[in-house]
């Protein structure tokens, strides 16, 4: 519908306009959190808040990152980056490896493999947590990284995804390996792990925001604020009962937990809008 | 679809498969079949013994008012959250996809949202909402309408579809915008041709050659609303006021790790297994006729 | 160098067996094509050579040991593949060298050798270049480097020349055969190109649904074919096939009667053995191909020198040739025994 069949003009204007005006919409909570990120607590307990950014940026930023509420940010921030790159770096690793042996082997029980694999595709962590929570409590994996990590790392988008991509690769490089003298696994990361290296990258993205926004799992796994993820941390800052809430720390602590999974889709947008369309999940 | 290379050997392969294989029997196939098993049982009060009772949860589950109220609520809540943001994402995208230019500089300002935790979405909307220092509700409050959504269910409602549908609309966005740039020019320039002024021609050839895309989104959309949410709402209402969001995962939740009714907990999470099974079928038999398309 | 030996090689998938027991002896330093229509079985045949399909029964020897369970990389072969197979991430050096590499060859073994078959196939100014950054000719060329380089005793040719343009297929054509000569490497070629196998093979064996019809030098494979379907194959224009009954002297067992085109003249419908019109007359210069619709619909080719009169077309004429070039065969497409 381009502007081959509208003509520049009023119309012209309007669409930006719009664009703008949804542009403004989506962007008016990051800027109001960022606002209250950067003024006293008296600014915010009296409304209306002030809509232009105050001087108490460092103040609010290092209370937070130094002290936080329960636990400094600074070890949130740290927890939530062990556990999105554990996520994204274990899922690959098991998805890349089971992938080259569905694809490339006969081998038995391999249907039934794919089967079972398949069957997790369809079941949200969220489904079976309290099952999930007593066997990683019966493992002493509570406030531990493993715990945050492994069971979230038992999905199979990843290993699919894989698979679609090697049953692309032409047969004959495979062959051209064997006649080379490759071995299976020399085959696998001398000729298969670098020519999927653009969708391993694509992966990472969308498994690295999928780790880092996790907010139900480490909310039952993590009882020591020293383990709590930023994510589910913040709403762990707001007193219980009528107590005001420190609003300034718990935005700053909001757009903390924010930056890194933007910054992520913005550097890497085109992988990521990729990795999304190719995914779609 | 099968490879004709193929190497030779099966220990190997089994070496390769077994760190999946190991993490989802432990961590999916267990404690999938604990949920089924546990369905089954009302434990004690004190935890000591259980008690089987067949389909006993289940039975009670479906003539309890209150779950049945949460599937009505879920039933809303998703359907609402799907529409407001394939809606607004849908407005975006027609307008970008009418720019010859400038249409990829609007996709990076739009498509970040989508990396913002609904956790932490929930406590920005929050913020704007709240009813001692939230700017939107105190502008209300001016113009006389006394916003309270701790009180008000309808309200807490609302605050929370509008939440998890904020950070939803990038990837509506995203979809619909690949989809109406698929569709061919020389199709929309034939029926301009022909007359039809644009939303005419919006409604009688875009949108229904945009179908397969609204179709994907709606399922992706009404699955994140049934599963992605919980941030959101556990970080806005947790569930009230009097369960009027909860929705099912949210229950699941409650009744299992606040209320500690583990066989309910379990029965509402096979119920749920049965109604992701159907959604991803749903999707799948979709999917596949994309593919064959 | 090596000698290969295929003793009554069969090949089974599931249960449609498509090799019916091929044997073929290739001495060493020989150049074998194998030639048929695609579904023949020929590529399936050089695959189990070099051990991408397994044998399943019968034998294949390189040098006299039997090979059937040995990989690829044990069998000291290389390989040329129809699409060229070559790592797309990697550079034209490291494409050749990667089999060097595996075999732990030193790296300044390496350096050499890649550079002499560069040198032999001029490229020695892409070793940098990625597959994507050549032209289809030079990624031809980056195949056969990477044969070259691992010094193997057999090369495979699994249709090499079959994804290049007409003018440049007939230059590679050359190149393999003068290189192949040069390295005295013994070669099994597989296409289904007849003009290739005539042009390159030392002998050529030619293919038809899984078994070996015809194995001898190209020339002897033309004058005298074995079967209808090797004469029907092999040459082009295609031979021409009628009743035996139009034959002088039919054998007493022959039902299929082949004159190839060159051997056939045309005359007054009245001299004709057979007769027909003339619906069209293809001059291409030094020769002219005269197709005559015979009375029973049948289509008869004949090829006469572009210097000859051509007749018009439409014209009513007959067909004569000379009674040592007929070629009889039995009902079951065998020739018929002189």
């Amino acid at each position: 519908m381009g502007g081959m069949v509208e003509k520049r003009g009023v119309s012209y204007w309007l669409i930006h306009a719009g664009l703008i005006l949804g542009v403004a919409i989506i962007f008016f909570p990051i800027w109001l959190a960022f606002v209250a990120s950067t003024v006293d607590q008296q600014d915010i307990i009296r409304p209306p808040m002030p809509l232009l950014p105050g001087d108490q940026f460092l103040e609010n930023y290092g209370r937070a990152l130094t002290s936080g509420v329960n636990a400094p940010v600074a070890r949130m921030l740290l927890n939530s980056s062990v556990m999105a790159l554990g996520i994204a770096f274990g899922k690959i690793v098991i998805s890349l490896l089971s992938a080259f042996a569905i694809v490339y082997f006969r081998f038995p029980g391999r249907r039934l493999f794919f089967w079972l694999i398949f069957l997790t595709l369809m079941l949200p962590v969220e489904v079976r947590i309290v099952p999930t929570y007593e066997v990683a409590a019966n493992f002493g994996m509570l406030n531990s990284y493993s715990g945050l990590i492994l069971p979230l790392i038992a999905s199979a988008t990843a290993t699919f995804l894989f698979r679609q991509f090697f049953m692309t690769v032409p047969d004959e490089l495979a062959e051209a390996a064997r006649v080379d003298g490759a071995r299976p696994m020399r085959f696998f990361f001398d000729i298969l792990v670098p020519m999927s290296r653009t969708n391993i990258a694509a992966l990472f993205v969308i498994l690295f925001i999928y780790g880092w926004n996790q907010y139900l799992w480490p909310l039952l796994i993590t009882t020591d604020p020293q383990m709590n993820t930023i994510v589910m941390g913040i709403k762990q800052m707001f007193p219980s009962g009528d107590d005001l809430a420190d609003w300034p720390v718990i935005m700053a602590t909001s757009l903390l937990a924010m930056i890194p999974p933007v910054v992520v889709v913005i550097l890497m947008q085109n992988l990521f809008v990729r990795g999304l369309m190719e995914s779609e999940k | 679809m099968e490879k004709r290379v193929r190497f030779r050997g099966w220990l190997l392969p089994t070496l390769l498969v077994v760190p999946q294989l190991a993490i989802t029997a432990i961590f999916f196939f267990v404690p999938a079949g604990q949920a089924v098993w546990q369905s089954l049982f009302i434990p004690d009060p004190f935890g000591l013994r259980s008690q089987f009772v067949g389909l006993g949860n289940f039975v009670f589950l479906l003539s309890d008012p209150f779950y049945r109220a949460s599937f009505v609520t879920t039933a809303i809540f998703s359907a609402s959250v799907a529409f407001v943001s394939m809606a607004v994402a849908l407005w975006l995208a027609v307008l970008a996809d009418r720019l010859i230019k400038g249409s990829g500089t609007y996709r990076t300002l739009l498509i970040w949202p989508y990396a913002v935790a609904p956790a932490v979405a929930g406590v920005l909307w929050l913020f704007m909402f709240n009813t001692r220092v939230g700017l939107v509700s105190w502008y209300l409050g001016l113009l006389g309408y006394d916003w309270n959504h701790t009180l008000n269910g309808e309200e807490a409602m609302g605050l929370v579809v509008i939440a998890s549908s904020w950070g939803r609309i990038s990837y509506n966005f995203l979809f619909f915008l690949a989809g109406l740039q698929a569709i061919p020019k020389s199709v929309i320039e034939a029926a301009a041709i022909d007359g039809a002024r644009f939303w005419k021609r919006f409604w009688t050839i875009v949108f229904p050659l945009l179908s397969p895309t609204t179709f994907f989104l709606l399922v992706v959309n009404v699955v994140y609303a049934f599963f992605e949410t919980f941030g959101v709402i556990h970080t806005i209402t947790s569930g009230g006021p009097q369960q009027s969001t909860t929705i099912l995962v949210y229950k699941v939740f409650s009744d299992g790790f606040v209320g500690q009714d583990l066989g309910s907990s379990a029965a509402q999470s096979v119920i749920l297994l049965v109604v992701v099974g159907i959604l991803t079928i749903v999707q799948f038999k979709y999917i596949e006729r994309k593919v064959h398309y | 160098m090596a000698a290969i030996t295929l003793d009554s090689v069969h090949k089974s998938f599931g249960r449609t067996e498509v090799i019916h027991g091929v044997s073929i002896d290739i001495q060493d330093g020989e150049f074998i094509v194998i030639v048929g229509p695609s579904g023949c079985g020929k590529s399936t045949l050089l695959r189990m050579v070099a051990g991408l399909e397994t044998v399943t029964r019968g034998e294949v020897r390189i040098d006299g040991v039997c090979v059937n369970d040995e990989e690829p990389m044990d069998r000291d072969i290389a390989m040329v593949f129809q699409n060229y197979a070559l790592y797309p991430h990697m550079s034209v050096f490291d494409n050749m060298a990667y089999g060097l590499k595996i075999a732990r060859v030193p790296k300044s073994e390496i350096q050499r050798r890649v550079n002499v078959a560069a040198e032999m196939l001029q490229l020695e100014a892409l070793l940098e270049r990625r597959p994507r950054e050549l032209s289809g000719g030079q990624r031809q060329r980056v195949a056969m480097g990477r044969a070259i380089v691992r010094k193997p005793k057999v090369f495979l040719f699994d249709e090499p020349l079959s994804n290049l343009d007409a003018k440049l297929r007939v230059q590679m054509r050359l190149e393999i055969r003068d290189l192949q000569k040069e390295l005295g490497v013994t070669s099994l070629y597989v296409t289904h190109d007849q003009v290739e196998a005539m042009t390159l093979a030392d002998r050529m064996v030619v293919m038809n649904k899984g078994i070996a019809d015809q194995k001898g030098a190209p020339l002897e494979v033309y004058s005298d074919p074995r079967t209808a379907f090797v004469a029907g194959f092999i040459g082009s224009p295609a031979t021409n096939f009628l009743p035996v009954e139009a034959a002088t002297n039919p054998r007493h067992d022959a039902s299929l009667l082949g004159v190839r085109p060159e051997h056939a003249i045309t005359c007054t419908p009245s001299e004709g053995r057979i007769q027909g019109r003339l619906i069209y007359a293809e001059a291409l210069g030094a020769e002219t191909l005269l197709h005559v619709k015979l009375a029973d619909g049948i289509l008869f080719t004949v090829r006469q020198a572009g210097t000859d009169p051509i007749p018009s077309e439409g014209a009513e004429c007959g067909i004569i040739w000379d009674q040592r070039h007929q070629l009889m065969f039995r009902a079951d497409g065998i020739r018929c025994e002189e």
